[in-house]
């Protein structure tokens, strides 16, 4: 199997292992094994003038069959917080439900306090860290934005099945870390107070398109979240325009000329 | 693991080598390894021709061997061939296949083609089933026109209209895939090419330092060595010299490595040597050595 | 999957069975490196943070300010050096509540390799440096091995460019291989001025650069140092004026901060 650094799922479920079920690379039982089913590919996230925004398209692939074409990746966690998930799509409904819990039980509390973005992210570190170390991963890579809603300074992070975690003012997970995160960083490193919600549309779109050009498990349809001051939104998911009119000139792979 | 002795393959290859690797190895003596170079390297056609450019960083591992290295190689005058992968294959390969080339040129008494280089290149890569592990991106402008070309190490090939290889590929893809279009004017080729390798440059550990940029029209090939520079290093904070005699030293023998001859023409007698300048003559006639 | 080689008449298994048992760490790539002088320390590191030939983030610090005399720097997986770091902080948190003053250099060291030795057999992959100053005032550094062993040393460097650097602080902080003449006699190690180790840790650092893929980006120079403030008139390295050197403050939260205790001079690196 191929794997490109960064990218912690495969593009073949596991299904084969059971052939290899006597073989000796798995014999103790305190070790826990996993392994990706259905997943997702790239997250996608930059900061802006009024906050953060991010991309998913809304595909969820069961190996190299496109299995799921309208599933969800990116969730509100709060009202200023949103969190996007690429990797094992079962494993992601568990971390929502995880946080469901949290953020009720917050909630319960009735103290006047809500937890920050930052926070939540630092919550979601540890569970991730935590089961790496038990040898039981949560097989995701997840981007984390938002507003704290105290003083408005916008929080752009991340978190993968290692525990590993760092913050930018561009962010992709999977194949989009080699694909878009170039296109991320020249378009914004440097100009993140000055971006307009407008243009952080237009960037993110961009390379969606790249994506979907290039990355074999992506889909031309997908959302955009965006967290402000003002609270989140995520929009309905749609495509952008593709063109292959370059394929007309091709013939061949060699010295054909019809 | 079961080792086997070599046997004769009926395919006509021959892959003994393999099978005593294979054995060298188990015996812990295996482990040949070679330069390779990390690298962005690509290609486009635009309106008038083809722009190829390519990174100067050679690595070995994570080590940078080589931070100004030429990864353009010259084919022919009018094709040039970009390597990625093991340094070492991917110089020969190209020097070979550029004077196969130029035989080839002279026994057909015509400007050589970009796909016979493309075809030479394919049949030697597949023959080594990918051993010879070279990269290419294959560009020229031939009696067809621009001609544009990827050849990967088992020998496949790819014909596109814009292509990158090496470890910075993909990051030099997204920017073709967003910023290329049909019939672009020479200056927005050169552009993205130096966009596109810088693209690598900045994200790809693999790849560094300076931009190379060839572009190759129907009667002109110009090869742009660092068309870009944005990698100089500052300024160093002190000078690193040490005082004489800091290093020890067992023993010293000064070799005296001035010789002095007289050469006479036979038959004749020795010729009075010319009076030199009072400034530039030794002091008391000794033998000076110009050091500098 | 078995895979059938050419030209053999038997099978030889090539590739391990598909899919793979869970690899619970990576390696982030970065440098660290620290040296001591008479009555200060710096402790140095590079910002990048990645994996494999991808870059992570251009800014991630790797050098944290544990109190006033005590600076850990961190290499290796990112995410166990961070669940240490927090470990460590808040170990010196309940020391400082149950004996109301801060913990000691020497002790720090020695909590440190016993919380790491603790997971001798799911080490933490970090390679540490400790520096500060120790109870006499003295600078001090301490190295450790992921698995708990150290000592106390001048100077040292670990991470991916260690093998670029740490003989060049042998070199020019130890003064290896350099021998006395009647003209010119090799100082002490030990003594170097504040200004003179900067230059050499910059260097270090720019050179990394230059030859190791994995360094880059940033650079973060903790000094740590008797705070100008606390003296009568200050001399040696508290004399130094950091701040016209691009140093800016640290930040601090505990009580007992001092003004300019530690101080971090921050410099950018090449991105390529």
């Amino acid at each position: 199997m191929n794997y490109l650094p960064g990218q912690t799922w495969s593009s073949q479920p596991a299904q084969h292992h059971h052939q290899f079920a006597s073989a000796s690379y798995n014999t103790d039982p305190s070790a826990h094994t996993s392994q990706p089913i259905v997943t997702g590919t790239s997250v996608i996230a930059i900061r802006f003038k009024d906050g953060v925004m991010m991309a998913t398209d809304t595909l969820a692939s069961y190996g190299s069959l496109a299995r799921f074409m309208d599933i969800k990746r990116i969730e509100k966690v709060g009202e200023n917080t949103i969190l996007g998930a690429s990797g094992d799509m079962s494993d992601w409904q568990y971390v929502q439900h995880t946080l469901d819990k949290l953020m009720l039980r917050e909630q319960n509390e009735n103290d006047g306090h809500i937890l920050s973005p930052s926070q939540i992210y630092a919550y979601l570190a540890r569970v991730m860290y935590n089961r790496r170390s038990k040898m039981d991963p949560i097989w995701n890579s997840f981007v984390l934005a938002g507003v704290d809603p105290k003083d408005g300074s916008p929080f752009l992070g991340y978190v993968d099945l290692l525990g590993t975690t760092y913050s930018a003012s561009t962010i992709a997970t999977g194949f989009g870390l080699h694909l878009a995160q170039p296109l991320l960083r020249k378009a914004v490193e440097g100009r993140e107070d000055q971006i307009e919600e407008e243009e952080a549309k237009r960037i993110l779109e961009e390379c969606m398109k790249v994506l979907f050009y290039r990355d074999a498990r992506s889909l031309n349809r997908f959302v955009i979240a965006t967290v402000t001051k003002e609270g989140s939104k995520i929009s309905e998911p749609y495509s952008v325009p593709t063109s292959w009119g370059f394929a007309e000139m091709l013939r061949g792979y060699g010295p054909q000329t019809q | 693991m079961t080792s086997v002795a070599p046997q004769k393959s009926k395919s006509g290859f021959d892959f003994s080598n393999y099978s005593r690797n294979h054995f060298l190895d188990g015996k812990g003596l295996g482990g040949f390894t070679a330069t390779s170079t990390g690298t962005t390297i690509v290609g486009l056609i635009y309106k008038d021709g083809i722009v190829l450019g390519a990174d100067t960083r050679a690595t070995e591992g994570p080590i940078v061997a080589d931070k100004n290295c030429e990864k353009i190689h010259y084919i022919s005058d009018n094709i040039r061939c970009c390597g990625a992968g093991t340094a070492a294959d991917t110089e020969f390969v190209t020097a070979l296949i550029s004077s196969n080339m130029q035989l080839h040129a002279l026994h057909t008494g015509r400007k050589p083609r970009v796909v016979t280089a493309m075809t030479m290149l394919k049949q030697r890569l597949f023959q080594y089933q990918g051993h010879i592990g070279a990269a290419l991106v294959l560009g020229g402008y031939d009696a067809t026109g621009p001609q544009l070309f990827t050849v990967a190490p088992h020998g496949s090939t790819d014909k596109l209209p814009y292509v990158t290889m090496g470890s910075g590929s993909l990051a030099a893809m997204a920017v073709f895939e967003s910023g290329w279009h049909k019939d672009m004017e020479q200056k927005e080729a050169v552009d993205l090419v130096v966009a596109a390798i810088s693209s690598g440059i900045f994200n790809d550990l693999g790849s560094g330092s300076n931009v190379d940029v060839c572009i190759i029209k129907k009667d002109s090939t110009e090869m742009l060595r660092n068309y870009v520079m944005p990698n100089e290093r500052a300024k160093k904070e002190q000078k690193y010299g040490f005082a004489k005699g800091t290093t020890r030293f067992t023993k010293e023998h000064i070799y005296s490595m001035i010789q002095k001859e007289d050469v006479f023409e036979v038959g004749s007698t020795a010729p009075t040597p010319a009076p030199l300048p009072a400034a530039a003559a030794g002091a008391g006639g000794e033998e000076t050595m110009d050091t500098s | 999957m078995l895979g059938l080689q050419p030209g053999s008449s038997t099978v030889v298994p090539t590739s391990a069975p598909v899919g793979h048992r869970f690899e619970p760490y990576d390696s982030n790539g970065g440098s660290i490196a620290a040296v001591c002088g008479k009555d200060f320390c710096i402790i140095a590191s590079d910002t990048r943070q990645s994996t494999g030939y991808s870059i992570q983030t251009r800014y991630k610090p790797k050098v944290f300010r544990l109190n006033d005399k005590a600076t850990l720097a961190t290499n290796g997986f990112a995410a166990d050096a961070e669940a240490m770091v927090s470990r460590i902080r808040q170990r010196l948190e309940w020391y400082r509540h149950s004996h109301g003053r801060s913990m000691p250099l020497h002790a720090i060291a020695r909590m440190i390799s016993t919380i790491l030795y603790g997971k001798r057999f799911f080490p933490y992959y970090v390679y540490n440096i400790l520096g500060g100053l120790d109870e006499e005032g003295k600078g001090a550094v301490y190295s450790f091995d992921p698995v708990g062993s150290y000592e106390r040393e001048f100077c040292r460097a670990a991470g991916a460019a260690q093998s670029l650097i740490q003989p060049f602080l042998d070199n020019q902080i130890m003064f290896k291989n350099q021998h006395s003449t009647p003209e010119h006699t090799v100082p002490k190690p030990g003594e170097m001025s504040l200004p003179d180790v900067l230059k050499i840790v910059m260097d270090s650092f720019t050179s990394a650069t230059e030859r190791h893929i994995e360094v880059g980006d940033g650079l973060e120079m903790f000094v740590v140092r008797t705070p100008p403030s606390a003296q009568g008139e200050a001399i040696g390295a508290a004399s130094v004026d950091l701040k016209a050197m691009g140093g800016v403050e640290a930040v601090g939260g505990e009580d007992e901060q001092e003004e300019g205790a530690v101080m971090v001079i921050r410099r950018e690196l090449k991105k390529d």
